[in-house]
């Protein structure tokens, strides 16, 4: 397992390349069938709103899932991953038009620790907010 | 209404065996915009040294989520499921998970609070392959909101 990035080239403030992802109606009908989450609250805007959200929203899984590829694509190798957790803070809205939302990832090494590896500290937002809070990847250098 | 605290440390059996394969995790990847080859060719992901093609690091979570569904739905417990959100998660991977894995997942209730009304509770599953070795443990915390007042 060789991660691209070796551990003596970062430092405690190196940035990661940051990366947007769109999401729209049909990425969030396709993640449904992918992960075997059909909550209506992801795809039926009727039930969205019943329910007192503003319009369907993204699955939290699915925003956690585009965030952690700043990290992958950065190593290479996404089996590099040690620990990873995110706080779902604010949900990703989608309306129903061609262009959806965009979640907008980046990231920065926040320490240096043991074994090679480092903790990556990422921002996630999506119209202007902040979607993920505490967002962390441990991960495995070269 | 608060949930009972005597629930904590309680562990579900594990389920059946959830056996992975190349093209679930090729629809998994493909449905995030995943273009990594180390997800789709068994050859891109041998140049890395795994034995198969491995998963995205949260695809694990079908899989956790599904054998904390006997918590979510006990009876006893009795959590408002209509009312609950995904708070938290987080993963610690010992190895990728990969093509070809029978993986059982056992579910721990960690903790249980109430918070300005709200129920949350956190779940542990941990999971293991068919050799019984650990290859990640998957931590999800669920709120479930102060129903309204009427």
């Amino acid at each position: 397992m060789t991660a691209k990035i070796a551990y003596d080239d970062v430092e405690v403030g190196t940035e990661l390349p940051a990366q947007t992802f769109p999401v729209t109606r049909a990425t969030l009908v396709r993640y449904a069938g992918a992960s075997g989450d059909f909550n209506p609250i992801h795809w039926n805007e009727k039930f969205a709103k019943e329910v007192g959200l503003p319009d369907v929203i993204a699955h939290g899984m699915f925003t956690m899932a585009e965030a952690i590829r700043v990290v992958t694509d950065w190593t290479g190798d996404p089996g590099a991953v040690v620990e990873y957790g995110v706080r779902f803070t604010k949900p990703v809205v989608v309306p129903n038009d061609d262009t959806g939302a965009e979640i907008e990832v980046s990231g920065k090494v926040a320490a240096k620790l043991d074994d090679n590896t480092v903790r990556v500290d990422l921002t996630a937002k999506s119209g202007g907010q902040k979607v993920l809070g505490m967002s962390r990847a441990v991960v495995r250098l070269a | 209404m608060a949930l009972d605290q005597s629930f904590v440390g309680r562990t579900y059996p594990p389920t059946a065996p959830y056996e992975v394969g190349r093209e679930k995790i090729r629809e998994f990847a493909e449905a995030v915009g995943e273009s990594n080859p180390v997800y789709t060719d068994p050859e891109a992901a041998k140049a890395f040294g795994h034995p198969d093609v491995i998963a995205p690091p949260t695809f694990v979570f079908s899989i956790t989520f599904r054998d904390a569904g006997q918590v979510v739905a006990d009876p006893q417990l009795g959590l408002d499921y209509s009312r609950v959100v995904h708070g938290d998660q987080k993963f610690a991977y010992s190895r990728p998970v990969r093509a070809g894995d029978r993986l059982t997942v056992t579910s721990v209730i960690e903790a249980v609070k109430s918070m300005a009304g709200n129920d949350i509770l956190d779940i542990r599953g941990e999971v293991h392959d068919e050799a019984g070795e650990h290859v990640v443990t998957a931590w999800t915390k669920l709120v479930a909101r102060a129903a309204e007042e009427a």
